[in-house]
């Protein structure tokens, strides 16, 4: 018995550190479209399947009478999922290349299971949307594109796979990327790639396949490793949420006071003027420090300790921001809202809210419009909204958030809502517009 | 056109960077939001790594929380000088919870003959003591590349008041907006440390230039083997007539109990050359050396659903 490529041979990943940086991504695929097999295939070619758990597949694909080493077993994690050879929840798996550590969050593509996309897709630089070349563009697909755009992810990947069930056609190829092109134009993808792959096989996943030689384009694992991590996070306005007040009370620092959390937007450096919100009060920012000493300058993702040229008062759900380019000190939300709970809910319903590092209480004034999965154009309300539900929403909050649009800030145009009775997280929420 | 000027020089951060930060980013918001947490600290490598991204959180404050070690009695007994050492320097409170204690008092009986184990009576001990010190959340180094039930579980990992995980009714996790609100006799377990692999935790030690417990480092033992692993031969592990002693240059990958860690064969003796040889391994660390997950499938699954870390 052996795997359909080349047996695990070489010294894998290698001992020093990838100049790549960290490369988040989630794959979205239905049942069939070989999600799994292309993630087994990703994690055995870049030698991160090792011997004891390629010998555990080995034996159950044998078991099963699968007749080869089945690489979609490496992703079942619970019992449940290997009894009904089925996906349940997120997976995260990493691997790494000699260029670029990957974190690979891996969402069951059922229907039912919208909510784990959003919740994978939630912090992924690029989503890899799987589309079996035999059946083309079809509503899973619309629906897990339509899922990203809408997370905001910036680099949107289809992997058009069992190519060798189409006879390698280049024209099955081109019909299909045309498709995926308008589907793309309609949902403002801004950078969508489309890569016709064998994922049993390995076709173009991470060697070039001779049996597509008119394929000009980059392979898979190649593009990952290549494309751009241009982070719009770093760009933005200056924007830090205040975690932690940092008061050792201690003699060697009996003065010090410094505001901890992770830089959410924009270059930091001491000198820059600072707006605290919500009291608007206004300082500078004396030093940024950190365990290993401070530093001249920093930017996200950095989790920092920031020091402020005046004692004023400043507290763990503040929002220290750039006074040139504040965000909206919101009371009410107009918000693209993905409900997750199998409890509906209805106009009316008081919810808790976290944004940032600030929880507040909300109330679901108004849903507009629901997201048709299928047209992916809106349709009015039916007065409430059930588990996997896309709409527009507007809420009423108790006390003031310190947000910008999603489309601006990932992270402070992001929000959850809880159930106050059970604390479970019931629906992610994005930021379309605020109002003071 | 400062700010311009600066965003040209930014650079992107290492994954290691990217890493901490985000783990960083995980301490504080479970410190913030939860009344009394706990910091989970075995004196192995993924805890020591917990307790240097503690220090980058809250110094120069102190920690929000204290150390808590479960202490099977069986530990090697250069962790334990080790962790009593790191209290000591890093100048926090450290709580040994104590399997004996809990045989002592009947709250677990004692496995005995060659295969006992005293590693599935540390989640009694656990329970035990979140539920006398009133911890709401336990912090733990657990990682999700270390076994496949992990790779499904959530960054705040809620427990119901018999400390049970249940992966099928886990809370969607998004962003970094993690929501650690709970009823009473509720928990949360919260793993800073969750998208790390073996590789990046060592690079990191390499990096921060970490001091790690003798055994992660080669060195002459004595030791038996037993289902083709190397144990460390001791007093606390029985062993089979057949069952010789020999000596041998080991190395540990993880550090539980002795009866359940085994040993690799390794001229390791510096953290560069540990971190080339993980990077060329081709076995898992704990399908290579813990007999406790090789008992099943489903043996984390299992053990986490009665509330093991």
């Amino acid at each position: 018995m052996s795997a359909t490529s080349d047996p695990v041979t070489g010294a894998g990943p290698v001992a020093s550190i990838a100049a790549g940086g960290l490369l988040r991504l989630v794959t979205c695929g239905s049942v069939d479209d070989g999600k799994s097999t292309l993630i087994g295939r990703l994690l055995y070619d870049t030698k991160q399947v090792l011997a004891d758990q390629l010998q555990h597949i080995e034996e159950t694909s044998e078991r099963r009478g699968d007749g080869y080493v089945n690489l979609a077993l490496l992703t079942d994690g619970l019992r449940a999922e290997r009894e009904q050879g089925i996906t349940i929840d997120v997976a995260y798996r990493s691997f790494v290349t000699p260029r670029r550590r990957f974190l690979l969050a891996d969402a069951p593509g059922h229907v039912q299971y919208t909510r784990n996309m959003v919740t994978g897709a939630s912090t992924a630089d690029l989503a890899i949307v799987l589309v079996d070349a035999r059946h083309g563009v079809v509503e899973q697909t619309r629906r897990h594109s339509a899922i990203a755009s809408i997370l905001g992810i910036p680099h949107v990947v289809v992997a058009v796979n069992k190519m060798d069930l189409v006879d390698f056609s280049q024209e099955r190829f081109h019909e299909i990327a045309r498709d995926l092109d308008a589907l793309a134009g309609q949902l403002g993808i801004r950078d969508l790639r489309v890569i016709p792959i064998v994922a049993l096989h390995g076709d173009n996943v991470v060697d070039a396949s001779e049996r597509m030689p008119w394929y000009g384009g980059p392979i898979l694992l190649d593009y990952l490793d290549s494309v751009e991590l241009d982070d719009d996070r770093a760009a933005g306005p200056r924007r830090f949420p205040v975690q932690w007040v940092i008061r050792p009370m201690a003699e060697e620092h009996h003065d010090y006071r410094g505001y901890a959390g992770q830089i959410a937007g924009g270059v930091w450096a001491p000198g820059d003027e600072v707006i605290v919100l919500p009291s608007g009060l206004r300082t500078t920012v004396a030093a940024i420090d950190t365990l290993d000493g401070p530093l001249p300058q920093a930017h996200y993702p950095q989790s920092v300790t920031l020091r402020l040229a005046d004692n004023i008062d400043v507290a763990r759900g503040d929002l220290l921001a750039d006074p040139a380019a504040p965000p909206v000190v919101a009371r009410e939300l107009e918000a693209t809202l993905c409900w997750m709970s199998e409890r509906p809910v209805q106009p009316g319903a008081r919810l808790a809210i976290k944004h940032t590092s600030r929880w507040a209480r909300a109330i679901l004034d108004e849903i507009v419009a629901v997201v048709d999965m299928d047209s992916l154009d809106e349709r009015p309300s039916p007065g409430q909204l059930v588990l996997n539900d896309i709409a527009r929403v507007r809420l009423r909050l108790s006390e003031p958030l310190l947000v910008d649009p999603y489309a601006e800030s990932r992270i402070t145009g992001a929000f959850i809502l809880t159930d106050e009775a059970t604390n479970d997280t019931v629906a992610a929420g994005m930021v379309i517009s605020a109002t003071a | 056109m400062r700010a311009a000027q600066a965003l040209s020089t930014v650079t992107h951060l290492s994954h290691l960077d990217e890493l901490e930060a985000e783990a960083i980013h995980i301490l504080r918001e479970v410190a913030a939001e939860r009344e009394r947490p706990v910091l989970l600290f075995s004196g192995g490598k993924d805890s020591i790594v917990l307790l240097r991204l503690a220090e980058k959180a809250f110094r120069p404050g102190r920690f929000p929380f204290p150390v808590m070690h479960v202490d099977t009695g069986h530990n090697f007994p250069e962790v334990v000088e080790y962790r009593d050492r790191r209290a000591r320097e890093i100048g926090e409170r450290l709580i040994v919870a104590s399997v004996q204690e809990s045989i002592d008092r009947g709250r677990v009986v004692e496995q005995t003959g060659p295969r006992a184990s005293r590693n599935q009576l540390q989640t009694t001990t656990l329970l035990d003591a979140i539920t006398e010190h009133q911890f709401d959340a336990a912090i733990g180094g657990a990682r999700r590349d270390e076994e496949r039930a992990r790779a499904k579980e959530r960054i705040f990992s809620f427990r119901d008041d018999f400390g049970q995980w249940n992966p099928r009714a886990q809370r969607p996790e998004l962003w970094n907006l993690y929501n650690a609100r709970i009823r009473k006799g509720e928990q949360i377990r919260v793993f800073p440390i969750s998208n790390w692999t073996e590789l990046d935790v060592w690079q990191y030690i390499a990096q921060e230039g970490i001091e790690l417990p003798s055994i992660y480092f080669a060195h002459q033992r004595e030791v038996f083997r037993r289902d083709g692993m190397l144990y460390a031969a001791s007093e606390v592990v029985e062993r089979y007539s057949d069952e010789e002693p020999f000596e041998a240059t080991v190395r540990f990958r993880t550090v539980g109990d002795m009866s359940c860690t085994g040993g690799v064969l390794s001229t390791a003796a510096t953290i560069e050359s540990v971190v080339a040889e993980i990077a060329a391994t081709r076995i898992s660390e704990r399908g290579e050396t813990r007999a406790d997950d090789r008992a099943s499938e489903a043996a984390m699954e299992d053990r986490k659903r009665v509330g093991y870390f």
